[in-house]
């Protein structure tokens, strides 16, 4: 006890580098911290996203490519599909429903989704859990939207505002649909998914506000106003994908084989867990690379920390001199010089820890803002305690190296104190 | 005369056994109690003799028995917990823990022996006292680092460490040297009342002949130590 009292006493005479050990160590722990809840968090936070839909369907393009923009609003689709091909698929007697979606659209940095009222009804998040209404309902008229949980918070809406859909998925977009502002009539309870940042209209509304576009740009001198644009055949032509839900399960090879083989259009459909899979596959790579660089940060750290009391032991020579002539044993200098590493390594974690979680409140609404993944603010894990634990670990043997080197000084020094 | 402190007998001490001995001490016997004061010149094995007598270092041949204890026979971690309980050092210059405070400097053998801690009971007062003894009293000076402390203020905090807990020996190796004359005298006399008070014994080396007046006894080394002697005679 007497020594961890001198060792942080002899720490505290020497705060500068101390601190910056301490801070070398902290910050290697926060980043390991960090990237184990973001392979966790990630993983759990896109598994919920998606529940009880058998297959996406959408134009053919990479399945990954297809489940990030579908469920996740990440990226763009490259190419719709043909509302034809729509009903000729559900019309499936294996097809119990359908969810058509068409996005392109954004309010304020939100994506705007249609669909129809099925999207309600049967989309499923985390374990088979339904869509509820915190207020409102679903859309009924033609410029209704019911918006997510965040969306509303955020902005500040509540039913009966009034919201303006701008062209492109963008920020900041130029080109809007001023003419044909929506009211808020539903608002969804809060799923932490992306669900939670969408803005929800019907497929009618799309093609609405797009009467009078053509590939991405008002058609000059055509200006259809959104009374007149109610009376015109507003039936959807183009669609970005649809989901759907099978009678049986086991169905699902035999119908996915058979919408890729679709004659008419090249479609592609992916099963959310496969596709999921292959995303994590991609994923482990830079997961496992990340996972190294933080291990070598932490030996980083570390190796700072042996290279301060390593470098402090010439001129403590002294000091350790006296303290044997005061009756230490060289057993007091190795638990003198083990209990500085110590004392190092727990602060450093501690800090990290405190680092770690400082990032987690600040980062974390700004990492469900832009992509939807959802940090939760909770205790560390066994892992994670198990890795600050070999952190520690490693310190005190790191610790061993100076604490014999000053050993060995001590026999040879004995108490003699020379200049 | 009561039983010697320290008994040398035949010592003989190499620090190097390719080389001549550096101390070759037929016998000296040293009372209880005794001011003894040892002086010779520069290389004579002034220090090498207090390592002997601080059982730092083991005798090559021949013996020394401090406190009735062979320290010969003894086990380098033995001799560690015996320095410990019964040594107290005074050194040259620097004698201080940088990072402790004057009163944690001078309890700072208490702290790694278990009898010096209880006969120097609560900590904190009686190092309180030693200082205030030593004319240390200022509690402006407790609060300063004890690098900012001059020279004799730090002789005089180290004297307090070496005496705390009563150990029966004390062992200065010219502990004056950086003082000037007036300071060296008062010193030396304030260590002496600090010895009397916890009865120990005092072996004080110097190369300032004249010093040796103020001790019961005055040893000149060359004459008990005939290593020299039969170095030159070898030649
Ligand atoms: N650690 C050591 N290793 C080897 N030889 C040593 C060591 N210490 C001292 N010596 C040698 O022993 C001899 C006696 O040295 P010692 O230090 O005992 O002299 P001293 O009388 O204390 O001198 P001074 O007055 O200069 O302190 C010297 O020749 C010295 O070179
Ligand atoms: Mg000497």
């Amino acid at each position: 006890m007497y020594l961890l009292t001198l060792a942080s006493k002899s720490l505290a005479n020497r705060k500068f580098t101390a601190i910056l050990t301490i801070a070398a160590i902290a910050l290697s722990v926060a980043l390991l911290l960090a990237v184990e809840r973001v392979r966790n968090d990630a993983k759990l936070s896109f598994t919920n996203t998606i529940s009880g839909t058998d297959l996406i369907v959408g134009a053919r393009s990479g399945s990954i490519q297809l489940l990030l923009y579908s469920v996740f609003r990440i990226g763009s689709p490259t190419n719709n599909i043909s509302w034809e091909s729509y009903e000729d698929i559900v019309s499936n007697p294996l097809v119990k429903w359908a969810i058509p979606i068409s996005l392109g659209d954004s309010h304020r940095g939100f994506r705007v989704m249609g669909t129809n009222t099925d999207y309600f009804e049967h989309y499923r998040y985390a374990r088979e859990k339904p869509l509820g209404f915190q207020s409102g309902q679903a859309f009924d008229d033609l410029y209704d939207a019911v918006i997510g949980a965040e969306v509303a918070q955020a902005l500040g809406y509540q039913i009966g505002s009034k919201i303006v859909v701008a062209h492109g998925a963008g920020d900041v977009s130029f080109i809007d649909h001023g003419d044909k502002p929506f009211t808020v009539v539903g608002i969804l309870e809060r799923t932490a998914t992306p669900v939670d940042r969408t803005v929800h209209v019907s497929l009618e509304a799309i093609e609405a506000i797009h009467i009078d576009w053509q590939s991405g740009a008002q058609i000059p001198g055509l200006k259809i106003d959104a009374e007149t644009a109610r009376k015109m055949n507003l039936s959807p032509k183009l669609i970005t994908g649809f989901m759907l839900g099978l009678k049986s399960r086991i169905s699902t090879f035999k119908l996915q084989r058979e919408i890729n083989e679709y004659k008419e259009e090249p479609l592609l459909a992916i099963i959310p867990g496969v596709a999921l899979q292959e995303l994590w596959n991609l994923m482990s790579v830079a997961e496992r690379a990340l996972l190294i660089i933080s291990a070598f940060v932490i030996a980083i750290g570390l190796v700072g920390m042996l290279a301060m009391i390593l470098s402090s032991l010439n001129e403590r020579r002294r000091e350790m001199a006296i303290l044997r002539s005061a009756g230490a044993r060289p057993s007091h200098i190795v638990g003198l010089l083990t209990s500085e590493a110590i004392l190092l390594a727990v602060l450093g974690v501690v800090s990290g820890i405190v680092l770690f979680y400082l990032l987690l409140f600040i980062s974390g609404p700004l990492i469900e803002d832009r992509y939807g993944l959802v940090f939760s603010v909770k205790m560390l894990s066994g892992y994670e305690l198990t890795l600050l634990g070999i952190v520690i670990l490693s310190a005190i043997l790191m610790g061993l190296i100076p604490a014999y080197r000053a050993y060995r000084n001590s026999l040879n020094d004995g108490i003699s104190i020379k200049l | 005369m009561s039983d010697p402190i320290i008994n040398i007998n035949n010592l003989c001490f190499h620090w190097n056994l390719q080389q001549q001995p550096v101390l070759n001490i037929k016998q000296l016997l040293i009372e209880p109690g005794q001011r003894l004061f040892i002086e010779g010149p520069s290389g004579s094995g002034k220090t090498s003799l207090l390592n002997l007598i601080g059982a730092v270092t083991v005798p090559t041949s021949g013996s020394i028995t401090i406190l009735g204890q062979d320290i010969s026979r003894l086990k380098s971690s033995a001799r560690d917990s015996f320095r410990a309980d019964h040594i107290g050092f005074i050194f040259q210059q620097f004698n201080l823990v940088p990072y402790l405070s004057m009163v944690e400097n001078v309890t700072l053998p208490c702290h790694f022996s278990v009898s010096r801690k209880s006969k120097a009971g609560d900590l904190r007062e009686q190092a309180l006292r030693l200082l205030t003894h030593l004319g240390l009293d200022n509690p402006d000076l407790h609060k300063k680092p004890v690098t900012e402390l001059s020279v004799g203020q730090q002789q005089r905090v180290a004297a307090a460490r070496a005496v705390i807990g009563k150990p029966e020996i004390i062992i200065a190796d010219e502990p004056t040297s950086a003082l000037d004359t007036d300071t060296r005298e008062a010193f030396i006399k304030l260590l002496f009342e600090e010895c009397s008070e916890s009865s120990s014994t005092l072996i004080f080396v110097s190369h300032e002949r004249s010093l040796g007046r103020l001790f019961d006894r005055h040893i000149h080394l060359p004459d008990i130590n005939q290593a020299n002697a039969t170095a030159q005679a070898g030649q």
